[in-house]
């Protein structure tokens, strides 16, 4: 309320300082009822308290992510493809398997093509892209991702373009490594792009997810190379999927464990059906792809397994970070036993 | 108030925070209540039992204050005998006629004094044909005095002792005696306690050192009695010494912007500019007669020639010469009253022909949408300027009798104009607030295309009569002189000063000049400076006397702005308040009788001996020299007579009245009735409803039965109608606006959960709400701030209803006034939409003629006939 | 291409906080805030519709929620200011919830209420309906521009935030990132809205439209050590009243978010009106999140070596 056109930065404003209503004050000081409106200062409390809690209409505290899942859980596991295949295509070079280092570069290319697309298409215009080139912010893991992409993807590209071509083997070679070196990056980094944000089942998983991640993209590169390269150069795809899909079943458990209630939606619902699945497919493929590495076409099989159980990894978690922030007990419950163990403490 | 006065509400906090105590009074838990020390929850329609506990309190306990009362108010004043009080005569008052429904009330003045009740009732002729004067009263002369009171002249007697068994102080407490604790719970529903708790804070918060104020708006004034639940609270106030006094008083928050100035300067059809009364049509009433009439003898209505040849100077100028009478034959006359409700009726039997409504929604905002609509749908033409297409422009097309298919578009006549008009933001003007002060905006920005300021229009529209009455071929086109008496017909319309300065590209008058016309100018044309300097001579003109020093020395003073922090807490030089710029009316009561403060606590103005003036920061009452111990000349008039001691100057005695002999229609003391339409019964008397309670006699549409009388439980719960912070009345400012439209999206009915269990109503579906006029849909919102309360030993719901809605706009639904009927108040003509009764359902009403057949079953079941409800 | 301040700094090891310092504003004005005490806010909506007036803010949706007089929901892309109601009754005595878990208040669920029995004359406690006016916090740090990779979120000189529209590329990223949800991305032009504090008003000397709007002077807008210094007197006030309930939120620098530069008084617990009750900046584990990235790619990068050499080793059949 004005007091004139003029702003009254730190004027006390006059006399403003009345006291609530009804019910906010308990003494009604002039009653001769006021014994009866009187409560009990420092008498009993309910010594545990119970893990119910109140909201406002049970209306969200935070806001939803407003990505679109498809988009952006497709975004998490094509990134985390292409890191990882790139990787494992340098290791497929330098240790002379042509088909799957071929393989995986293409397929890293082409997954970060995808991730690409998604990405933009979340945006809406193409142009949006480029304002993530504006500034340089180690704070935001989306512009240090951006940047990574930056770096990232001519390598990616030069080294998948390079190895289907044959042309410029030297840049190719360079590439390649360039790619490798930024790929691991690539794949891990959009773990710190969700965790740090204030979605619970996200934010509070911020030490697993990396390893999460990372095992999720190998356990996909895994799968890619799989599919792509012969029998007999299959060997370290099958390898990485399987230290891929262990690290991120460990993480995973790891995760649950340490989260308690804020786990919940990693276990319930749509999204614990999907790392249910995740947990399958990946099982089934790593299983199929040990027993049946001779086979070209069991191989096949596995590595779309895995390729499928990355995948659901990624909307699963996508998926449990919505249903955590969507409901607010998630969001005030670990908070408000933060601020118990706090004042425990402080005691 | 903090729901429908926000901004002023500031005020009470800030008074809160300086250690105010809040008591909130009302039906439902509301906004204010949130922030109120103690929350009061009563049955609507029951605050003078309420309020008459008090008063009962206050006279039993004798906390009033003894020396105000005496020096201040007619306590000692001793009464005819011919009065009969409630207590007599079984809840009504001497000189009751029950077959028009209406008081004499020559029994309730004064010992000794001819109480003149400014009503002409010297034609006897004209009292017959008025049906016994009825039509007089029913034109409201209560309301001429809403700056003042109605005149007393004579020698009135007096007991100081107050001891004499018909003095006013005995009268009342015989009165209020029935008012115990355990009646206001019974008919109030107030547990003892909690009104006990009330009692105490009002009294200890009032007398010598403290002042209570009690502030109201229309939760008390729209009912069958309304006016009684304001004199109620004066009775009160006055014995508690709270009048005329800072922190004290009886605020009325006015409704729309400047409601209180379109009262002093009125939209109303029974008084003049300044609360002069409209005269009425008596045979051979010239000035002189009307003066002596409606004049009195004492007090500054005594000065009332002057107001009103000033009036009639500033209408007529040139024209009004003290041979024509200045012109007082050219007023229009009153043959009853017309008020809006009237006229409703006058447009279904065909005698209001044309209807112009500039600034109002009446098929959303009056009482019985239905009648009001009908209404229009049988006028020969029909003028809306407003900002939107609200439901009174278009009821034709797509109104819910069209729905019902009772109105078929093609069959009727009505031609509707639709003319768009400025909003306040695009014009400049004074408002007048709820304290009598004027303050003046200047416009901000320029109307949209067509639309134009009401002043434009009326002015333009003057002048385009004017021409036509004055083309010869227009006249004779029209016939106009066929009568014979041709141009003098006119000559009213055509010497009218109609000669406004324009301003800006549309042509739109100046503002500025209306106020300097409104402040009025001495013969020289130098602005006034007060209603001291007006004459009755015709040597001044002044557009409204209590207005006058509005303008004063030519310069606006309402547009006056200085900063608090520049000036006293009274702050003159903010605005401009009527009369004379007082902030606080009555502020000789500041002061004892010697004319020192009651408390330096309390003090505002003070006499001071040694410069034979009063001092103090607010203007004084009345002339700054007149000493406290002045007795006025036996033969004194006007102010002149008015003693030093006389604080209530606009009174013809000079007192506040805690008996009035004269002025209201319906008794000279507040007496609960029941509603028009309730559950119950009346406990104090065997009279049910106020008596005198105006019932529009031609109403097509039935009332329910009440109390005990079969069928009255067809109709078992109490509803309330009432207003939300987002929304503005009718509508046509905020449900057109997104950002207000978003915050109340829908219209909705707020009950208690045990109602919803009652009638198995759900949270946000849909009820249906039935009155013996309409059955209606609201959208449900079940909430612990309705609580069923307990009155009369029974235990009731009452339904609460925001009145704003309509079909048009973007946030629309049905309209609560369909349910509401047209019984008034006699003394405001103000429908009851504050307490009716009526039934609740689950799920949507029904559509099309569907409609008429459930409420026709309503009736049924209730045996309605068109007698029910207008017994006495 | 530039590089924006306000790194992501361990925020309670900087009690002194002066976030346009930091953001390096050298010579720059007191930081300004709002202290909103929701004790005498009476539900008006002023704020709200002020808010809309002056940064012409489309309509946000015309439904009734049945969340007592609340039909806006909460902040949003095109809502700033919004005001909470909440119906309350509370028992008249007994375990002071003020004090321990908010279970112990007896929430009004307006939603349940129809289902309920009824509990005759004479049902415990008193009505209360609270009222408060929520805003952005304009946190000391605050997440959303910590996260935003565009620069299009900034730390003006008065220490508040403000999204520049042109920047903002729609990413979405401060949405999520927000610990009390408050910005938010339009639906149609996909880019991110919040209070601006009214960046165009404050620079100019005039107040922020919705404390201008306000009757109560609930909303209080002022240089934000007064406003803190205010606030606690304020609540000393009500404390030696009786008002028991009353607590300051977001008014300690030494909070997960440094302190909000728009803090409230409340009535009841934070997440009674909606507001998270220990909310942290999210980039407060930043650095530890990129140590665990950095070692978790570094993993990966192990892991392919390892499964690249042993794959030679072990499945030695292919040849070229
Ligand atoms: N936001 C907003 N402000 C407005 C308006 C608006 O439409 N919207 N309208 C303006 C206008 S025109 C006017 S006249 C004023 C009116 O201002 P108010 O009189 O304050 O308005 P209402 O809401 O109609 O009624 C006030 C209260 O009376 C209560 N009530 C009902 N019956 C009774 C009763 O029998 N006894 C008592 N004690 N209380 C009762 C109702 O529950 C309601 O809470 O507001 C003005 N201000
Ligand atoms: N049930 C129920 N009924 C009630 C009441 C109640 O409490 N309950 N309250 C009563 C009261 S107190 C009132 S005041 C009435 C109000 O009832 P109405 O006066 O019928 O309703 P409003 O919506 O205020 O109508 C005013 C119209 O004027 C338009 N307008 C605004 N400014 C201007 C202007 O400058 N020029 C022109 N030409 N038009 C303008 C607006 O758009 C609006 O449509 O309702 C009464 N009816
Ligand atoms: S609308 Fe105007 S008159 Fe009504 S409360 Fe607001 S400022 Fe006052
Ligand atoms: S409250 Fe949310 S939107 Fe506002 S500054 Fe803090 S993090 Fe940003
Ligand atoms: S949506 Fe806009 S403001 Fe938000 S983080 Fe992305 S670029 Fe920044
Ligand atoms: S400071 Fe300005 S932008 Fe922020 S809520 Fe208030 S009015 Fe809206
Ligand atoms: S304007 Fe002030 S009193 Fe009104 S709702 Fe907003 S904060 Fe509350
Ligand atoms: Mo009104």
């Amino acid at each position: 309320m004005g007091m004139g056109e003029t702003d009254r930065p730190g004027g006390a404003p006059p006399d403003r300082d009345a006291l609530p209503g009804v019910a906010a004050g308990r003494d009604r000081p002039w009653s001769r009822h006021r014994a009866r409106h009187r409560r009990g200062r420092g008498g009993e409390r309910p010594m545990v308290p119970k893990a119910e809690f109140t909201s406002y209409y049970g209306r969200p505290v935070i806001k939803r992510p407003v990505w679109n899942s498809l988009d952006i859980a497709g975004y998490l596991f094509l990134g985390g493809l292409a890191g990882a295949s790139s990787v494992l295509g340098a290791g497929a070079d330098l240790t002379g398997r042509p088909t799957l280092a071929r393989g995986a570069k293409v397929g890293a290319a082409g997954a970060l093509g995808l991730a690409a697309v998604a990405l933009v298409h979340d945006l809406g215009r193409p142009a949006r892209f480029l304002n993530m080139l504006r500034v340089v912010k180690p704070s935001s893991p989306m512009s240090v991702g951006s940047w990574l992409l930056a770096a990232y993807g001519p390598l990616a590209a030069g080294a998948a373009a390079s190895s289907v071509t044959g042309w410029l083997p030297r840049a190719g070679r360079l590439a390649t490594l360039g790619a490798a070196a930024t790929g691991p990056l690539v794949a891990a980094y959009t773990a710190a792009l969700i965790s740090d944000t204030a979605v619970p089942a996200w934010h509070e998983a911020y030490r697993e997810m990396p390893f999460v991640f990372v095992g999720s993209a190998a356990t996909a590169a895994g799968g890619l190379g799989l599919l792509v390269a012969r029998a007999p150069e299959n060997g370290p795809a099958c390898g990485f999927a399987a230290a891929g899909a262990a690290t991120e079943l460990t993480a995973v458990r790891l995760l649950k464990r340490r989260l308690g209630v804020v786990g919940e939606p990693y276990e319930t619902g749509r999204s614990g059906r999907l790392l249910r699945a995740a947990e399958t497919l990946s099982a089934a493929g790593l299983g199929c792809a040990l027993l049946g590495r001779r086979s070209r076409a069991l191989s096949a099989l596995s590595g779309a397994a895995l390729l499928a159980g990355s995948a659901a990894s990624r909307f699963g978690i996508f998926e449990a970070g919505l249903v955590s922030a969507d409901d607010p007990k998630y969001t005030v419950l670990p908070q408000r036993d933060r601020l118990r163990g706090a004042a425990g403490a402080a005691r | 108030m903090a729901e429908c006065h926000p901004v002023g509400f500031q005020w009470v906090m800030a008074a809160k925070a300086r250690g105010a105590k809040v008591v909130h009074i009302d039906p439902r838990f509301t906004r204010t209540s949130a922030l109120a020390d103690l929350h009061v929850p009563l049955l609507a329609g029951s605050d003078i039992a309420f309020l008459g506990g008090i008063v009962n309190y206050v006279l039993q306990e004798e906390k009033y204050f003894k020396e105000y009362v005496l020096a201040y108010t007619n306590a000692a004043t001793i009464i005819s005998e011919d009065f009969q009080d409630t207590e007599d005569l079984d809840g009504v008052f001497s000189g009751l006629d029950e077959r028009y429904r209406h008081y004499d009330f020559h029994s309730w003045r004064y010992e000794g004094m001819d109480v003149s009740q400014p009503t002409g009732e010297q034609d006897q002729e004209y009292e017959e044909r008025t049906r016994r004067g009825a039509s007089t009263r029913e034109a409201a002369r209560g309301e001429a005095h809403g700056s003042g009171g109605a005149g007393a002249s004579g020698d009135l007697r007096t007991d100081d002792t107050l001891r004499h068994p018909r003095c006013v102080f005995q009268v009342l407490k015989r009165h209020f005696s029935r008012y115990t604790p355990e009646m206001v719970e019974r008919i109030c529903g107030i547990p003892r306690e909690t009104f006990r708790e009330v009692c105490e804070l009002v009294t200890a918060n009032s007398g010598r050192e403290r002042t209570t104020a009690f502030v109201y708006s229309v939760g008390w004034t729209q009912h069958t009695i309304g006016v009684q639940y304001i004199r109620t609270a004066s009775i009160l106030q006055a014995l508690l010494g709270n009048i005329g006094r800072p922190g004290g008083g009886i605020l009325a928050l006015r409704g729309h912007a400047s409601i209180q100035g379109s009262t002093d300067i009125p939209t109303l059809f029974n008084i003049l500019p300044g609360y002069i009364p409209m005269p009425h049509a008596h045979q051979n009433q010239d000035l002189d007669a009307f003066i002596k009439a409606e004049g009195a003898d004492k007090g500054y209505w005594g000065n009332m020639r002057s107001y009103l040849v000033s009036l009639l100077k500033a209408w007529w100028g040139e024209a009004a010469t003290a041979d024509n009478d200045f012109c007082f034959d050219y007023l229009p006359r009153l043959t009853g009253s017309h008020s809006t409700y009237e006229t409703v009726h006058a447009q279904l039997d065909g005698t209001c022909k044309g209807y112009f409504l500039l600034g109002e929604n009446p098929a959303v905002g009056s009482a019985n949408g239905r009648q009001q609509r009908l209404g229009m749908a049988a006028l020969d033409w029909l003028v809306v300027r407003d900002f939107s297409l609200i439901e009174s422009a278009t009821w034709w097309q797509d109104g819910p009798e069209i729905e019902t298919g009772e109105l078929r578009t093609e069959d009727i006549a009505t031609e509707v104009f639709f003319l768009p008009a400025a909003a306040h933001t695009e014009k400049s003007g004074s408002f007048t607030n709820t304290q009598r002060l004027l303050q003046w905006r200047t416009q901000a920005v320029e109307p949209p295309g067509d639309a134009r300021s009401d002043l434009w229009f009326i002015h333009r529209l003057g002048r385009l009569i004017r021409d036509k009455l004055r083309d010869p071929g227009y006249r004779d086109r029209m016939g106009l002189d066929a009568d014979g008496r041709g141009a003098e017909r006119d000559r009213p319309v055509l010497d009218l000063t109609w000669d406004y300065p324009t301003v800006g590209d549309n042509g739109e008058p100046d503002a500025e000049a209306v106020l300097a016309e409104i402040n009025g100018r001495s013969a020289d044309g130098t602005p006034l400076s007060s209603y001291e300097q007006l004459n009755g001579d015709g040597s001044t003109s002044c557009g409204c006397w209590i207005y006058c020093g509005v303008y004063a020395d030519g310069v606006n003073q309402a547009d006056r702005r200085k900063p608090a922090a520049e000036q006293d807490w009274v702050a003159l030089e903010w605005g401009w308040a009527w009369p004379a710029n007082r902030r606080i009316i009555y502020n000789r009561a500041s002061a004892d009788p010697d004319g020192r403060p009651w408390s330096e606590r309390k003090a505002l103005i003070r006499w001071d001996a040694a410069q034979g003036t009063w001092v103090g920061p607010d203007v004084p009452d009345f002339k700054a020299t007149k000493p406290p111990d002045f007795r006025p000349e036996p033969d004194a008039t006007g102010p002149d007579a008015l003693g030093g001691t006389d604080a209530f100057i606009m009174q013809a005695d000079g007192k506040a009245w805690l008996y009035a002999p004269a002025g209201l229609v319906d008794g000279p003391l507040p007496t609960h009735y029941e509603p028009q339409e309730s559950p119950f019964d009346n406990p104090l008397y065997g009279q049910r409803r106020n008596p005198a309670r105006q019932l529009i006699p031609e109403d097509k549409e039935p009332f329910q039965p009440s109390g005990e009388a079969p069928g009255a439980e067809v109709f078992p719960y109490v509803t309330t109608t009432y207003r939300l912070t987002e929304h503005h009345t009718a509508g046509g400012m905020s449900r057109w606006l997104p950002y207000l439209a978003e915050l109340q999206p829908e219209f909705f009915c707020e009950i208690s959960p045990e109602l919803a269990r009652e009638r198995g109503l759900d949270h946000l579906g849909w009820a249906t709400i039935v009155s013996a006029r309409a059955a209606i849909e609201a959208r449900v919102l079940v909430t612990e701030r309705m609580t069923p309360i307990t009155v009369h030993g029974r235990r009731v719901h009452q339904i609460g209803l925001p009145y704003h809605w309509g079909r048009n706009g973007i946030s629309v639904g049905d309209s609560a006034n369909d349910l509401a009927h047209m019984a008034l108040d006699p003394n405001t003509h103000i429908q009851e939409v504050k307490a009716l009764a009526c039934d609740i359902r689950p799920g949507r009403r029904p559509r099309g003629p569907a409609l008429r057949e459930l409420l026709d079953a309503y009736r049924r079941r209730a045996g309605i006939t068109y007698e029910t409800g207008r017994e006495m | 291409m530039t590089a924006t301040a306000d790194p992501a700094a361990d925020p309670a090891a900087d009690p002194a906080v002066d976030p346009s310092g930091e953001s390096g504003y050298s010579d720059h004005p007191p930081r300004m805030g709002f202290f909103t005490d929701t004790s005498v806010c009476i539900g008006c909506k002023a704020c709200e519709v002020a808010c809309k007036e002056w940064n012409a803010i489309p309509e946000d949706g015309l439904d009734l929620t049945g969340m007592s007089y609340d039909n806006t929901v909460g902040l949003g892309a095109s809502t700033w200011r919004h005001v909470a109601f909440v119906e309350q009754r509370r028992p008249l005595a007994g375990p002071d919830p003020g004090a321990s878990s908010a279970a112990a208040d007896l929430d009004v669920d307006v939603l349940e209420l129809a289902a309920q029995a009824d509990e005759g004359p004479g049902r415990p406690g008193e009505l209360r309906w609270l009222m408060s006016s929520d805003v952005c916090k304009h946190c000391t740090h605050a997440a959303c521009l910590d996260v935003c990779p565009t620069g299009s979120l900034f730390r003006t000189e008065f220490g508040t935030v403000v999204v520049q529209e042109d920047i903002c590329n729609g990413c979405g990223y401060c949405v999520p990132a927000c610990p009390y949800g408050v910005i938010d991305r339009r639906a149609d032009d996909g880019r991110a809205w919040k209070c601006t504090l009214c960046y165009d008003r404050i620079g100019d000397g005039l107040e922020p439209a919705c404390a201008q709007a306000c009757p109560t002077d609930s909303i209080q807008f002022g240089p934000l050590d007064e406003l803190r210094e205010r606030a606690a007197g304020r609540v000393r006030t009500l404390h030696a009243a009786g008002v028991d309930d009353a607590r300051l939120y977001g008014a300690d620098p030494g909070d997960g978010v440094g302190g909000a530069g728009a803090f409230f008084l409340l009535l009841d617990e934070p997440e009674v009106y909606g507001l998270p009750p220990d909310p942290v900046v999210t980039t407060r584990d930043l650095p530890a999140m990129w140590r665990r990235v950095a070692v978790a790619a570094a993993g990966l990068l192990g892991a392919a070596a390892v499964a690249c050499m042993t794959g030679r080793n072990g499945t030695g059949t292919g040849g070229r």
